[in-house]
């Protein structure tokens, strides 16, 4: 059925290669689309049981910060949804410490457990990746 | 003058801009993204509140409160809501938005 899903192997007990995927996430939610698009890209991509893992740096460590509430400015609060991941077997997330320091921010902030990686420790992970797909 | 700051300091220098070009006696009002200025640990902390000896700072609450930054931001700062905003353009001769 290849046609019909872009050429992506969709049969699970074939030989089907699993891929390295790491989304990147630099942008503050609801101030501009790119948290909210990133967080659907990775939702899909729970569906095709690749090896993925998420990166969170610069302004995107505030897409995960505890507190949101969204009412007032009329928005949906996506950031439970980031709680949700686990159940889709997406356990990889990563948070740069030099971006959380940065904004006076530690690890006990955010919604989800997280693992704090340094500068040098991100890059050695991105360099490892097959794609990365960058928000 | 009101000057509107729109963009996250740790991502733009809007802020810095705003900050350089607004006169002694002012306000600043940070909106959207432009209100994790006004946290606690932040980049912009210590020049916004070198600022704050002349000019005057204010937050738009609905948007801390949607980011999750309602309880850090920076002693000084007055928060006010979608009515405080419009008092704040009427109160002024003129707007800046600093996009």
């Amino acid at each position: 059925m290849t046609e019909s899903t872009g050429g992506i192997d969709m049969d699970e007990d074939s030989s089907g290669t699993i891929k390295k995927f790491a989304f990147v996430n630099r942008k503050a939610p609801y101030g501009t689309i790119y948290a909210l698009e990133s967080l659907e890209v990775v939702l899909i991509s729970a569906a095709f049981d690749q090896d993925v893992s998420l990166v969170f740096a610069d302004d995107g460590v505030y897409e995960l910060k505890k507190g949101q509430a969204t009412k007032s400015v009329g928005m949906k609060n996506f950031s439970p949804t980031y709680r949700a991941l686990e159940g889709y077997d997406i356990e990889k997330i990563f948070v740069e410490k030099e971006s959380l320091d940065a904004r006076g921010l530690t690890a006990d902030d955010l919604v989800v457990p997280v693992e704090v990686l340094t500068s040098d420790e991100i890059a050695t992970l991105l360099d490892e990746q097959d794609v990365v797909l960058s928000f | 003058m009101l000057h509107i700051v729109n963009k996250s300091p740790s991502e733009r220098n809007t802020l810095d801009s705003c900050l350089r070009m607004a006169k002694k006696g002012s306000t600043i009002l940070l909106i959207e993204d432009g209100v994790y200025g006004a946290t606690k640990g932040g980049v912009a902390e210590n020049k916004l509140k070198a600022a704050m000896a002349d000019i005057k700072v204010y937050a738009l609450w609905p948007d801390l409160e949607a980011r999750g930054m309602q309880d850090s931001v920076i002693d000084g700062i007055e928060q006010v809501d979608y009515n405080g905003f419009v008092d704040l353009v009427a109160a002024d001769k003129n707007v800046q938005s600093w996009l």
